[in-house]
């Protein structure tokens, strides 16, 4: 035992990962590009769908990756293949033989500003999913101050070929009516408008929310995608969408615009898919061995990936993802990897 | 507002803009709603920055108005199209400017179609040799009129005579730009400033002094609509379409508003009077309208043009308001006397614009 | 004032700024589950007075929200309270009682 394993990303299914391979024995190499672990979770305030603390759940993740060997502030400079194994060069200069890898590089969240129609970065009164989990954890924004009418934008850079995003990022919607529902929490007295093309509430509790944010908190959901933002005299916005039930444009004045922004393929992940000429699928994530058979194979043998790497996922899909793939890595590393002798005949017949 | 999220995006939408020798082709109608704005346009390229601009008198219509109205086959205005092109090749140009906001559109998509399908563009070759035994050609730049003000804005700045400034107050006199919808909706990539946030207005209400406002409903269509205003029972949607826009730019108070578009400066211009006839109401101050102006006559009046040499008196709403703002001098006796001094006649006083 | 054989046509949009708020809760207050619609249209489908004439109920929760509350009466008149669209409402809505709740809350007279 005792084989090396290179963890690239340090967000939930990196942690989730390591713990895995850790528990099993094997010596978990973690790199994390930015300065701290948690990827995107460490930026989130409440999770849906019970509203559970973020930090909460991160802790959870950081104990038990305790002990697995983490480098912050570092990437991957070079990756050789040997034989059988990886030959990696960190950019803090230390360099890794790895038998396995796995690529947890997860997932960047849509720049808004590309949606120029929307005025991110242009009108006041707009910001994103992310900017409202700020809020929520640091408790001040400029942009929010008593708002009386609130809406929610839902897929901002999802189900939308034009902006290159066709896939949708499945967390939005859930996301949308757990915030709709904290909005209404902090100020009681706003009118809340979620804009949807489709509420898609798959996962256990996400109907519960949705029912909650109309009978409890009497959210407004209106079907129909917001078309147009512009700013009034007064700073105000006005909204532009169609009521699609109703058939009818529809136009509403807000005093704050949260861009549900969705999920993209990770750059710094892109760049790592590079060096090991790894292929991706025309929605930008990572490639897969063999579809929904052998999500966390990549089609390389020794590689593997975790999480939103290989397309959005919520955050208990991830965790799921990330101890799939540690015992696919176990497979491989106790079944095909030691045999020396017949390793290219059994990577042939079983990776 | 945050003015650097809009530089950004400016950043992004800017393109090619060669800076001499162009084919010049006019419009059909803007001769007629703003009769001195293209003569400006040559004057100031001309003569005032020594700028090679050519036209011919073969160059014709583009056919773009019988297109937006159904009327005309596509491949009869692709090969209206392509002797226009021809025309510019015979007269050893690779330039092309055109005047008109239609006309860049429907080149830009003639352009575009024939990029991708090849095979149309060998038929229009051949309608072209057939018809009029002209070689084909494409312009290697194509460019709207406006385009290239934008890219003389600060030459022209540094010759004008006065500013986009209220002189009693000392401030920016507060403009609306109104773009073409045919300008960039169809292809952001092509207009300055792309078609969200466009800046080739922008950029010649900023280099001459004037203070930008953004309202909400600026992207929306002037109202003119083609066959929303061709047709009299739809003309209350050209006219609706045009009152959206003045009920949502009245609270910020424009002293003017800049175009780039044949139909924009008419319609806007004109549907404040029948608004005002209609129902009393009216947008500019005590009663007056807001002018609508062309770009080339924004820029010959900070270049010191006399306001009737510009053509002015042909608006409907009164420009005096303006141009006492402005400080520009003007002789009111003489508004409505044309070039060589003739009465070219004073219409009726409206009964509710002043 | 000037004919000129056309004029101004009113908009169709729907503006939301109208919104009577007021009257909503009072609505609210009497029918709470006027706010758990989903706009499926169970109740529509199968909906006695609605085969025959422009009634909807799922089309009046929505202009009570639209603020077009003269709709939302329009989208009623011909109800019978037959009790139908009650079986069907996935929400399992108390939909009678919320069209009478509708209707005297919205109602002119």
């Amino acid at each position: 035992m005792k084989n090396n394993i290179l963890i690239i990303g340090g967000g939930p299914a990196g942690l989730e990962a390591s713990a895995q391979l850790q528990r099993m024995g094997y010596n978990v190499i973690l790199i994390e590009k930015s300065p701290k672990l948690g990827g995107h979770l460490a930026k989130w305030d409440r999770l849906f769908p019970d509203s559970v603390q973020a930090e909460e759940v991160l802790g959870r993740l950081l104990k038990g990756a305790e002990g697995v060997k983490c480098f912050t502030d570092t990437d991957v400079r070079a990756i050789n293949r040997l034989d059988k194994s990886y030959n990696v060069r960190l950019t803090n200069g230390i360099t890794v033989l790895s038998d396995a890898v796995l690529v947890a590089s997860g997932f960047d969240l849509f720049d808004a500003v590309k949606k120029e129609e929307y005025g991110y970065g242009i009108y006041d009164q707009v910001m994103t999913n992310a900017d409202l989990e700020a809020y929520f954890k640091s408790g001040s924004d400029r942009r929010i101050e008593k708002p009386g009418k609130i809406g929610f934008a839902h897929c901002v850079g999802s189900r939308d070929e034009k902006s290159g995003c066709r896939s949708c990022s499945k967390v939005c919607c859930a996301t949308a009516v757990k915030q709709a529902i904290e909005m209404k929490q902090a100020f009681p007295d706003a009118e809340v408008f979620c804009f949807y093309m489709d509420l898609r509430l798959f996962g256990r509790h996400y109907e519960d929310i949705y029912l909650k944010a109309q009978k409890e908190y009497g959210v407004r959901f209106i079907r129909g995608r917001v078309a147009e933002v512009s700013e009034n005299y007064d700073g105000t916005l006005l909204v532009k969408a169609e009521d699609t039930v109703a058939g009818k444009p529809l136009k509403v004045t807000l005093d704050l615009l949260v861009l549900m922004a969705g999920m993209r393929p990770s750059a710094s992940g892109k760049a790592i898919g590079d060096l090991l000429e790894m292929s991706v699928e025309e929605d930008g994530y990572f490639a897969v061995r063999s579809g929904i058979a052998a999500g966390q194979r990549s089609p390389i043998p020794g590689i593997f990936l975790a999480g939103a790497a290989t397309g959005p996922k919520t955050l208990p899909e991830t965790l799921a993802d990330a101890r799939a793939a540690a015992m696919e890595v176990d497979r491989y590393l106790t079944e095909i990897f030691p045999d020396a002798k017949n390793y290219k005949q059994l990577v042939r017949e079983r990776w | 507002m945050i003015y650097e999220g809009k530089q950004k995006i400016w950043s992004d939408y800017q393109k090619e803009i060669p800076d001499d020798h162009y084919f010049y082709v006019r419009s059909c109608i803007r001769q007629s709603f703003f009769p001195a704005s293209e003569a400006t346009f040559l004057d100031i390229t001309r003569n005032k920055l020594g700028k090679d601009i050519f036209e011919t008198e073969h160059h014709t219509t583009c056919g773009g108005i019988a297109y937006h109205s159904d009327t005309i086959p596509q491949e009869t205005v692709m090969t209206i199209i392509a002797r226009q092109f021809a025309l510019m090749a015979k007269n050893g140009y690779e330039n092309y400017v055109c005047s008109c906001i239609t006309s860049f559109g429907l080149y830009c998509e003639t352009m575009e179609t024939w990029r991708e399908y090849p095979e149309l563009e060998a038929k229009i070759r051949e309608n072209l040799w057939k018809s009029c035994k002209l070689e084909f050609a494409k312009p290697k730049f194509l460019i709207h009129a406006s385009d290239l003000i934008y890219k003389y804005r600060n030459q022209i700045a540094a010759q004008a005579v006065r500013k986009l400034v209220n002189v009693h107050t000392g401030e920016p006199l507060k403009v609306v730009e109104h773009i073409g919808c045919h300008y960039s909706k169809m292809f952001p990539s092509k207009g300055v400033g792309g078609a969200e946030y466009p800046y080739v207005l922008v950029g010649m209400v900023e280099a001459w002094g004037g203070e930008i406002v953004d309202y909400p409903e600026r992207r929306h269509c002037c109202g003119f609509g083609f066959r929303q205003y061709f047709i009299k029972g739809n003309r209350g949607y050209s006219l609706s379409n045009t009152h959206k826009k003045f009920e949502s730019m009245e609270p910020f108070k424009p002293d003017l508003i800049i175009t780039n578009c044949p139909g924009c400066p008419y319609f806007l211009d004109r549907w404040q009077y029948v608004i005002a006839e209609s129902t009393g109401k009216t947008y500019g101050q005590d009663g007056h309208g807001i002018p609508a102006l062309t770009y080339e006559e924004v820029a010959g009046l900070v270049m010191g043009y006399d306001p009737w040499d510009l053509g002015l008196q042909t608006h409907q709403v009164g420009v005096e308001p303006l141009l006492d703002k402005m400080g520009v001098p003007y002789d009111p006796s003489k508004k409505y006397l044309g070039k060589n001094g003739k009465d070219i006649g004073e219409p009726l006083p409206c009964a509710c614009l002043k | 004032m000037v004919d000129f054989g056309f004029g101004l046509v009113p908009s169709s949009r729907i503006n939301l700024d109208l919104f009577d708020r007021e009257k909503y809760e009072k609505l609210v207050a009497m029918e709470p589950d006027a706010k758990i619609c989903m706009a499926c249209g169970s109740c529509t489908a199968v909906c006695t007075a609605g085969q025959f004439t422009p009634t909807s109920l799922r089309e009046a929760i929505e202009d009570v929200f639209n603020a077009k509350d003269d709709k939302a009466l329009e989208a009623l008149k011909a109800c019978q309270l037959c009790g139908k669209c009650s079986m069907v409402c996935p929400r399992g809505i108390n939909t009678r009682h919320l069209i009478l709740s509708i209707t005297k809350v919205y109602s002119k007279k």
